[in-house]
């Protein structure tokens, strides 16, 4: 009798393992944004049977909400050729086989074999707490503003940085577009606007020398 | 049967290996390897996860959340990058990418 945990956390790996697999095998990339999205869904699944549900929201919120959605605009907003980029990929299948194969028995070498240390589970740095005591939540909350709090603001730092500087990358200023320039507005007085000229009969006012620079009386 | 450390472990294995072989076959095209690259990031969070929950320490799922944080920072700077590449030369082939200059 498989209990309701074990068939859940087959249920989810089998889910991400697939999404992977198809997230770079997929012919079109907006397929494979949607596998990766499911990906992400299927893992923070297993983020809520190990316990760290604050962790799996965020997966959620964070690469679903977020990170997904960016690469699903970034696909659908250029128009590119992908039939053309995809020539030649099975060239690369067997030595990206070979490679992977390698790690992964390399991988799995090192699962069978190491042990944990005497001492590893009596060294936590912040042990848990049991769950009806602390939620994973608050527990995270209480050491991430106190103990890892300069972490915390590196980690804002960063994600600013990344904001300032995918602005400052995407952003281009187009020739031949009109723009509002308040200091200039500001700066305007009514005697560089508009005066006043004495007109001969049969002359015709003379026209001001530059637009928006009026001719004074 | 009791879900062990070793099945998550052997789960982020497998979706770690499967971003390296993503970036492999899909030399070409530089949105898949942003996505294989992110795969690979959420194998290790996975990793870190695991970790935390089967030693009782909660500094792995403080760790995981840093993970994140730079995971989307890189998506974002990379998919900056490759927009204004493409406007630049109107493909994303990226064997192209070593004539760039500046």
């Amino acid at each position: 009798m498989i209990s309701l945990p074990v068939l859940a956390f087959y249920l989810f790996a089998a889910t991400t393992v697939a999404a992977g697999t198809l997230v770079i095998s997929a012919k079109n990339p907006v397929h494979s944004v949607l596998w990766l999205i499911l990906a992400f869904f299927s893992s923070s699944g297993l983020f809520v049977l190990l316990g760290a549900e604050f962790l799996a929201m965020l997966l959620i919120i964070v690469y679903v909400g977020a990170v997904a959605v960016l690469f699903l605009f970034v696909v659908m907003m250029l128009d590119i050729d992908f039939e053309e980029l995809r020539t030649g990929a099975l060239n690369y299948l067997p030595v990206g086989a070979v490679v992977g194969v390698v790690l992964l028995v390399e991988l799995i070498l090192i699962a069978v074999t190491w042990q944990f240390g005497g001492d590893t589970a009596v060294n936590a740095a912040v042990p848990m707490s049991s769950m009806a005591d602390v939620q994973n939540t608050e527990a995270l909350g209480r050491v991430l503003y106190t103990d890892y709090i300069f972490i915390f603001q590196t980690a804002g730092l960063i994600l600013l940085v990344a904001m300032i500087g995918a602005i400052v990358l995407t952003h281009r200023t187009r020739a031949g577009i009109k723009r509002q320039n308040i200091a200039k507005q500001n700066a305007r007085r009514p005697a560089d606007a508009y005066g006043l000229v004495d007109v001969e009969i049969g002359a015709g006012a003379p026209m001001p020398a530059k637009k928006g620079q009026g001719k004074r009386p | 049967m009791t879900i062990g450390l070793g099945h998550y472990l052997t789960v982020g294995a497998i979706l770690f290996i499967l971003g390296i072989v993503g970036i492999f076959l899909n030399r070409k095209n530089v949105i898949i390897i942003l996505m294989s690259v992110e795969l690979m990031l959420l194998a290790v969070n996975i990793n870190f996860v695991a970790f935390s929950a089967y030693l009782n320490d909660l500094v792995g799922q403080v760790f995981a959340m840093f993970v994140l944080t730079v995971a989307a920072a890189e998506a974002a700077i990379g998919l900056a990058i490759l927009v204004i590449y493409f406007r630049g030369r109107g493909t994303i082939a990226v064997e192209d990418v070593n004539q760039m200059k500046g």
